[in-house]
């Protein structure tokens, strides 16, 4: 079928330049420009440094940046072991047994849409932080509100993730399979929900993970030191060490994005990567 | 000069496929012309060159004598009917029809009655306020070639229309559709890859493969008559054997050994292997002790291999000593001895039934 | 057949008596408790301590005091911001999205501009508001830039990144991929057969758009633009950081906590009891927007 026909009359399909075509390029390279001068801006102040680069080797080698981002990071980790904990095994509940709870259910994950992160705070500190419940008097206690807030945003983006990829899974027949072979509820959903969810659970994990290290006003009010409030606060006494902050802050935010996009290739779930303010 | 005419037409995408190459037909105005072929050998793309969304790389294609190969699609005055239906689903069912006479700025009480009368036609009178997706399949279609009759078309285009459709209401709407063409008396071209479709609904059928035009032809001189391998194994179910030739000028072959006299002369040197063609059903059972008649001129003997109950038809297949199987469907006879696995029988058939392909 | 093969084709039983059902809601307890207790209960106490005077009596003197013009300031300028950020960041988010998928441009810069926007969808706060510092603040790039090069004296002329335009600018860098990311599916939902049969029935492109894309559009594009309206109303961080003396509500609060501004608890609670409402209204006409473009493009 192929032909090596010398003359191709052919006037290839696509690639007729048009006014049309023009205006599409200046919106594009508009978005561009907007998008990467802020990046471009804060690379090259912090590159001023003296001596050269000298912002980055301050910053990864201060304790301070280390200490809040790995503060942060465990935070982060333990919100998303309760957040899958909690909501695996509930919207795989609601698929299977409860469908007429569904919409109860989804209303609850959009709420950390409606309740801005400001006024949730507002509400814990408003009533676990006084008498009689005073839960901020100690650390330990205002880690716990902190990670039950994180737990909340993180509410809507985990609940969709793994309810996507249930979507794509015949849970019900599974079960049934599972159950006929003798399997409890526990090792069903450990053994044979869980496994099938990587990519679901990988996507909503990551993007948590983002979520909580760039955080900034629940972790600010109760006085946690998170790395949100550390840039905040290096931001407000130094130079150039914010500006590097801030650059390695978006590159690891890329890099919890690129993870999620490469385990999600080629995979039938569609994965959402909205994110917070 | 026919009324829609493709000369020479030809389409090569960057790249350097070739998905379409030779093409010329010229079709008669009010006529019914199928384009069918198997997935990829360039039915559609054909289709959507004389529908403007995609362009010739060389050749022209002329509509009652004016040439639109180069035309813009929303300007020539062909309406389409779409494998998808592609019904808009922001209007209604009236909306959709009377959609391309609005764009016309046509009065608002000649598309009301006009659309009106359409719907009558495709028998959805009164649910003109119907959205798309408060119908079925089959309704959605009929509403599609409504859209597409009511700007009044010089050409009929309609892309695989009810491939997706259940069988029975294929049926039912494949007759509609021509029953609406003939009284409208529009140019039709048809594309499909089933061909009980093509044969039952076309004046004319082009059988295409690869992007070239293996046959034209009326429905019966495609199926009796097929002029190329292609055309005969993929129209019905003929039978396609290769023989070696005996004698080219007397039309006597072998098949598997066993001789088998056809009725034209053809060219081949003795001993060559030719392409036979055989139609199934022209093929009998020969008691032993039955008469000699023209109509089993040609008797083999063979071993039954299969027998297939179809309801109205039993297939039969038999195999020859050399390995060859043919196929023969007899009709149902409730009282007929079917014969055992492995036994051997007799078939017969005459000259005529026998076609030596081109290639 | 060995049992289990039996029972997988004889099914698991269906018939579930309605003592069962009951027991199955308790499924879902965990779920429910955690919620209460981070997000329902709180924000229930807000909602009584806002109908509550200091001594605890009930009232509603504190939405009477919402009526200050100080606070309906806040309230205003913040929807103010958000509209200016929905409508804008929409219609631009909307073209940047249609540029890369339908514009003509090279098929990579999709896939480019979709994981560019996952991440800077989540790229706010603090250091957002230090790469706009660096990009338009006194000193920052562009403004030099526009000094030495062109003799544009950006502050000169009345322009402050510290300022309500300011935080307008800033956001965008959110709402700007919010829209990509969710008008891109939208955008491909416009099925080639329709351009096609409107064109094929004599349309232009224009006629296309304006009788058939659009209408299909719509939904989703107003629905986004409400979710970007909520984005922006309950943004706090970012505003903090660059002008924090610019009037919003979520400023308030956060300035109510830090040191009760308002010397009023009650009227904190009525504030955030009054964004929550904002907030409501604005998700509940996103669902049904939601709802009405799911069923076109699906």
């Amino acid at each position: 079928m192929t032909s090596s026909s010398a003359v191709a009359a052919a006037k290839p399909s696509r690639s007729r330049p048009s006014p049309a075509r023009f205006f599409w390029w200046v919106v594009f390279i508009l978005g561009v420009l907007y998008f990467f001068l802020p990046l471009l801006a804060t690379l090259l102040f912090a590159l001023r440094s003296q001596p050269f680069l000298s912002a980055f080797t301050d910053t990864l080698t201060a304790s301070d940046f280390w200490s809040a981002l790995g503060y942060s990071f465990v935070i982060g980790i333990i919100t998303i072991v309760i957040s899958v904990v909690l909501i695996l095994p509930t919207a795989f509940w609601v698929r299977l047994r409860v469908p007429r709870a569904r919409p109860f259910v989804e209303f609850i994950t959009l709420l950390p849409f409606v309740i801005p992160p400001v006024v949730i705070v507002f509400g814990l500190l408003q009533m676990y932080a006084n008498k009689p419940i005073s839960l901020t008097t100690a650390p330990f206690g205002s880690d716990l509100l902190l990670i039950g807030a994180y737990v909340v945003l993180s509410l809507p983006y985990m609940y969709r993730s793994i309810d996507a990829g249930l979507r794509t899974l015949d849970i019900l027949t599974l079960t049934e399979a599972a159950q006929s072979m003798g399997a409890g509820w526990g090792r069903i959903l450990v053994q044979i929900i869980l496994p099938n969810l990587r990519v679901s659970l990988l996507s909503g994990a990551f993007l948590t993970l983002a979520i909580v290290v760039g955080e900034y006003t629940i972790a600010s009010f109760l006085a946690r030191p998170a790395f949100g409030p550390f840039i905040a606060l290096i931001g407000r006494n130094e130079a150039y060490r914010p500006a590097a902050v801030a650059i390695i802050s978006f590159g690891l935010t890329w890099l919890a994005m690129g993870v999620i996009a490469v385990v999600g290739r080629g995979s039938r779930t569609r994965i959402r990567i909205t994110g917070a303010h | 000069m026919g009324f829609l005419d493709l000369t020479d037409v030809r389409k090569e995408f960057v790249g350097g496929t070739v998905a379409v190459e030779d093409f010329n037909l010229k079709a008669e105005k009010g006529e019914f012309v199928s384009f069918l072929g198997p997935s990829g050998c360039g039915k559609t793309t054909t289709l959507r060159m004389i529908a403007g969304f995609e362009r010739p790389s060389s050749g022209s294609i002329t509509v009652d004598s004016a040439d639109i190969t180069n035309k813009a699609p929303h300007l020539r005055n062909v309406g389409m009917v779409f494998q998808s239906y592609a019904l808009f689903p922001n209007m209604t069912v009236a909306g959709n029809i009377g959609y391309g006479l609005r764009i016309r700025k046509r009065p608002a009480d000649q598309i009301k009655k006009r659309v009106g009368e359409l719907l009558e036609l495709i028998n959805l009178g009164g649910r003109g306020d119907r959205y798309p997706w408060q119908l079925s399949g089959g309704q959605q279609q009929r509403v599609a070639l409504a859209r597409a009759l009511a700007i009044e078309p010089q050409v009929l285009l309609l892309d695989e229309p009810l491939s997706a459709l259940d069988a029975k209401i294929r049926v039912q709407l494949r007759e509609q559709i021509r029953a609406i063409q003939r009284q409208l008396g529009i140019t039709t071209i048809y594309v499909t890859h089933d061909q009980e479709e093509a044969l039952s609904l076309s004046d004319r059928i082009v059988v295409m493969s690869e992007g070239r035009i293996e046959q034209i032809g009326t429905p019966a001189q495609i199926y009796n008559f097929p002029a190329t391998t292609f055309v005969a194994k993929f129209v019905g179910s003929l039978n396609v054997v290769t023989a070696k030739t005996v004698d080219g000028a007397a039309g006597t072959v072998t098949i598997d050994g066993l001789p088998v006299r056809t009725v034209t002369p053809f060219q081949a040197a003795a001993g060559s292997d030719v392409v036979l063609a055989l139609r199934p059903e022209v093929v009998t059972i020969v008691g032993d002790g039955d008469a000699a008649s023209s109509r089993t001129a040609n008797r083999l003997h063979a071993a039954v291999d299969e027998v297939t109950f179809l309801g109205a038809v039993v297939r039969t297949r038999v195999k020859l000593p050399g390995g060859t199987t043919l196929n023969f469907d007899t009709f149902n006879d409730p009282h007929a001895v079917v014969p055992a696995l492995g036994s051997a029988i007799t078939i017969g058939f005459p000259a005529e039934g026998c076609l030596v392909l081109a290639d | 057949m060995t049992a289990p093969a039996q029972m997988l084709v004889q099914g698991a039983p269906k018939a579930r008596p309605a003592r069962r059902r009951n027991l199955n809601v308790l499924g879902l307890a965990p779920f429910v408790i955690f919620a209460a207790l981070f997000l329902l209960i709180p924000v229930v106490f807000l909602v009584v301590g806002s109908l509550q005077d200091a001594q605890g009596n009930p009232t509603l003197a504190n939405y009477g005091d919402l009526s200050q013009d100080f606070i309906i300031d806040a309230y205003v300028t913040s929807i103010r911001v958000s509209l200016v950020t929905a409508i804008a960041g929409g219609l631009f988010g909307f073209l940047l999205a249609y540029a890369v998928i339908l514009g003509g441009l090279p098929s990579f810069l999709r896939p480019a501009l979709m994981t560019f926007s996952g991440v800077a969808s989540n790229f706010a706060g603090v250091p957002l508001a230090l790469a706009f510092i660096f990009t338009l603040g006194h000193v920052g790039l562009v403004t030099k830039f526009l000094l030495d090069s062109f003799g544009i004296d950006m502050y000169g002329s009345g322009f402050n990144l510290y300022s309500e335009v300011g935080i307008e600018a800033t956001y965008m860098y959110f709402q700007f991929p919010l829209m990509v990311l969710i008008m891109a599916p939208a955008i491909d939902g416009l099925r080639q057969d329709w351009r096609e049969a409107s064109a094929n029935l004599g349309a232009t492109p224009a006629e296309y758009w304006r009788h058939i894309a659009l209408p299909i559009l719509t939904p989703t594009l107003l629905g986004t633009m409400i979710l970007l309206f909520g984005n922006s109303f309950g943004a706090q961080a970012t505003a903090y950081e660059l002008a924090p003396q610019v009037n919003l509500v979520t400023l308030v609060i956060s300035a109510q906590m830090s040191g009760d501004v308002l010397h009023n608890v009650g009227l904190g609670y009525s504030l955030a009891v009054g964004m929550i409402a904002i907030m409501a209204v604005a998700i509940f006409f996103y669902t049904l927007l939601q709802r009405r473009s799911e069923r076109w493009l699906r």
